[in-house]
């Protein structure tokens, strides 16, 4: 930790720009949270995130790296701040009127709070899925065409075609193939959500975000969804906050557990479960606490 | 006892009973106000019986009278002592209200009659009804039928003549008026178009007077059909003048009714009930479809009908846009602080101002400084006549959206907060901007809200009388703001308004006893507009809200 403040001040003494922006992630050494670690490729860089809303703290220097096409878990209890974190990759957090945001956040090396930085074109390549169904009120061919036709494509076809694609991937074709044009109010909660998932993987991000996605469904639509989690990390980063431990345990490569706004232990979901350094982490998934 | 009253009064049931008390009171006065409103102006148009008999008035002079029971009243005797009738006892005494026509001759329509002094009642089956273009009822017997002056027929074979006659001369009536109205309408405007592109030409300060002649050579065409028009016209009313028949007064005078002055003749006493009937609707057709008479007192008010939908509806292409974006700004864009909770308290406020408070500043602002300027920019050849620079239908179109602006844009920002942040966010994360997450998501969403808004803008705004009267309504307008004229819809013409006809014919209408149904079923039917009008309003709305459906979990 030491070590990254220090070479964070030197690049913030040498090009004597402000610490959120233009920093050279390349010149930052490498740290190492998690024990044990796997080599993976970083999609997703987190580097002295601090964040405030109005006078409150609500992340304090959270250091990371997410695994590209791995699955990524937030645990923790109620506001703790990973959800928070979570909305800071696809900068949902803008929104927020009175929120303060220092530190890095890297998606592919570039710098995602960075003013050059289209943020639409960031949440199209950043796509997240929240913890209630949101469906819009129109047909469920309309829901998973919305996200192409707000990136202006015309051509029928191709719409046709990402759609099915999309519903496919979110294994929710075979339901819905014949009532495409029905609203989509008119599904059950867990194929809402998963209509929500194949929304936002019909625009083809790099990353999905997953805040809570299956905490208001039932145990057998969480278990779909987790099916789904688990088919579609094969393309996708995945990122997804739950309360639910079990669950971590079973989707997820990597665990962070956080608490207090502080990213308290992040490792390989095994070793955390398992072996975790920390006892406050040990207390927490024994139900000592949260 | 007292342990049971307070139980009584724990379990919540005398609040349920205040509860369900205050609705039926309001139900009632409904089912009352409707009740009454059409029980008073649906009779006006029933054909009823004709009494003829005797009467002795206070001075004991002995008259014939002859006409239908209007009201009745029953007073106490000394009040009939008091007008001079000899009445013994403290009873009371019944009095009619007699319609008995024929203004003039009488000078007046009506009669009040002490029930006592009446003898002789009869309900002869020949007596005579003839609605006239002026002067009111007449009420009498039929003599003959005259053709150019000539005697044709007396008696029963005149009365077995005088449905073809009157049909003949009714319809040449309806043939003059069209051509009047339309082809003579038509022919003035395009005159008066040429006479203003000619003094547009003058202004200009053209001098080529070959642009002149043309001018010229298209206006002499244009009097030459006006010529045609107004010859044939003649003609008609010539042939119309033919018929006249000769009717008697139950005084025994006689009187020539010349037809082309006769609307519809009925002998209501030897009428049956579906024959009644069948005349009760066909007045009310005409009612609501034909124009009015006789100041306003006889007649249809299809042009106050018209003037108020039109008015209403251009109100409402007005007001809901400029609602519609007022609120989006409010509620989506702006920074909510200070600034705007004034705003916001400003605008509600703004619908606590009377109504003719809009009125004045309608006529100070858009009648004479928007007028009276789009006047000199763009009508210069029309000054000093105004164009625009007076009351007319846009003006007052205008005045009523700024009136129900705040409904619009309070219902239109309720809509939009009660969209869920969440289905925003969503739109959002899949990379969709601000204005597209609003202009895909949320204002459609929104849109049963603005319907809403509108409901109650519209409801608000065709019930309104007093700022109209300063912007733009008049008692008679000489045409419809539509017609076959390009530019076919004329905003800035005058027109008639059911609100304002109620208050004309109610307040400044020289005949009292007659204009008094007459205010009642106006009223009816400005209700029943109102009522169409939100109708389907609501009818869209409800589509809106099957297809917007929000989330309900």
């Amino acid at each position: 930790m030491m070590e990254i403040e220090q070479n964070m001040q030197d690049t913030n003494m040498k090009s004597e720009i402000p610490l959120t922006h233009g920093i050279n992630i390349n010149n930052l050494e490498r740290s190492d949270s998690g024990r044990n670690r796997v080599e993976y490729e970083t999609t997703i860089k987190v580097v002295d995130l601090d964040l405030y809303y109005g006078d409150k703290q609500a992340l304090n220097k959270v250091n990371m790296e997410i695994p590209r096409h791995r699955v990524t878990a937030f645990i923790g209890p109620s506001g703790c701040g990973k959800s928070t974190l979570l909305r800071c990759f696809n900068r949902m957090n803008d929104l927020i009127d009175n929120i303060r945001i220092e530190g890095l956040i890297s998606l592919d090396e570039e710098d995602i709070y960075s003013r050059t930085l289209n943020v639409a074109d960031l949440r199209r390549r950043v796509g997240m899925v929240f913890q209630k169904p949101n469906p819009f009120p129109k047909t469920i061919y309309e829901n998973v065409a919305y996200g192409l036709r707000i990136l202006g494509v015309k051509d029928r076809r191709k719409i046709d075609e990402s759609v099915e694609n999309a519903l496919r991937g979110a294994a929710l074709w075979d339901e819905v193939k014949d009532r495409l044009q029905d609203n989509a109010l008119g599904l059950s909660g867990g194929q809402q959500q998963r209509l929500v998932i194949a929304r936002a993987i019909a625009v083809e991000p790099e990353v999905l975000l997953l805040d809570e996605p299956a905490s208001a469904l039932d145990p057998i639509s969480t278990l779909k969804i987790e099916e789904l989690i688990y088919e579609l990390k094969d393309k996708y980063t995945i990122v997804i906050v739950t309360h639910n431990m079990q669950q971590a345990a079973r989707v997820s490569d990597m665990t962070a557990f956080m608490y207090l706004g502080e990213v308290v232990e992040y490792a390989d979901t095994n070793t955390l479960f398992t072996n975790p350094a920390q006892t406050q982490t040990e207390d927490y998934i024994t139900g000592r606490y949260g | 006892m007292r342990q049971r009253t307070k139980e009584w009064y724990k379990s919540g049931a005398p609040w349920i009973w205040l509860n369900a008390g205050a609705v039926s009171i309001s139900v009632l006065m409904v089912i009352g106000l409707i009740g009454l409103i059409s029980a008073r102006g649906l009779v006006y148009f029933w054909p009823s019986d004709v009494l003829e008999g005797h009467y002795r008035e206070s001075n004991g002079q002995e008259i014939p009278v002859l006409g239908e029971i209007d009201t009745v009243e029953i007073i106490p005797a000394s009040r009939a002592r008091d007008s001079g009738y000899t009445i013994e006892g403290d009873s009371e005494v019944t009095r009619y209200l007699i319609k008995v026509g024929n203004r003039d001759i009488y000078g007046a329509d009506f009669k009040l009659v002490m029930e006592p002094f009446l003898t002789e009642v009869t309900y002869p089956e020949d007596v005579l009804v003839v609605e006239r273009r002026e002067w009111g009822n007449f009420y009498g017997h039929l003599k003959s039928i005259t053709e150019n002056g000539n005697v044709i027929a007396e008696g029963a074979e005149a009365k077995k003549l005088l449905p073809a006659r009157l049909a003949r001369s009714v319809d040449l009536f309806h043939q003059v008026r069209s051509i009047q109205k339309h082809e003579i309408g038509a022919i003035n405007f395009q005159l008066e178009k040429l006479r203003l592109k000619k003094r547009g030409l003058e202004l200009k300060g053209v001098k080529d007077p070959s642009a002149y002649a043309a001018l010229e050579e298209e206006a002499k065409s244009l009097e030459q059909k006006y010529k045609q028009l107004r010859e044939k016209m003649t003609e008609l009313i010539v042939q119309s003048r033919r018929d006249s028949i000769i009717v008697t007064t139950i005084t025994g005078q006689e009187i020539t009714l010349p037809l082309a002055k006769v609307v519809r003749v009925h002998y209501p006493n030897a009428m049956g009930l579906w024959q009644k009937i069948g005349f009760y609707f066909e007045k009310l057709w005409e009612f609501v479809s034909d124009e009015p008479r006789e100041a306003n007192t006889e007649g249809g008010i299809f042009p106050a009908i018209f003037g108020t939908v039109m008015m209403v509806l251009l109100m409402s292409v007005i007001v809901t846009p400029f609602g519609v974006v007022a609120a989006v700004y409010l509620r989506e864009y702006a920074k909510q602080g200070l600034l705007i909770r004034l705003i916001r308290i400003a605008v509600n406020n703004l619908a606590g101002v009377p109504s003719i408070v809009y009125g004045v500043f309608g006529l100070g602002f858009f009648v004479y400084f928007l007028g009276g300027n789009i006047d000199t920019l763009f009508f210069p050849e029309a000054q000093p006549a105004p164009t625009f620079g007076t009351p007319g239908l846009l003006w007052a179109s205008l005045t009523l959206a700024i009136l129900t602006l705040p409904v619009v844009i309070v219902a239109t920002e309720e809509g939009l907060a009660r969209i869920p942040s969440s289905i925003r966010e969503g739109s959002m994360a899949l990379g969709a901007t601000r204005a597209e997450t609003l202009w895909r998501i949320v204002i459609p969403m929104a849109s049963p809200a603005m319907m809403t808004g509108l409901i109650l803008a519209v409801a608000r705004a065709a019930g309104e009388v007093a700022p109209l009267m300063l912007v733009g309504v008049v008692k008679l307008a000489p045409s419809l703001p539509l017609d076959g004229n390009f530019p076919y819809l004329h905003m800035d013409r005058k027109f008639m308004h059911l609100g304002f006809h109620i208050y004309d014919v109610g307040f400044q209408s020289p005949n009292v006893e007659a204009a008094r149904p007459l205010v009642y079923a106006t009223s009816l039917l400005l209700i029943i507009v109102i009522v169409l009008l939100n109708l389907a309003a609501i009818y869209v709305r409800n589509h809106l809200r099957e297809k917007y459906r929000a989330l309900e979990n």
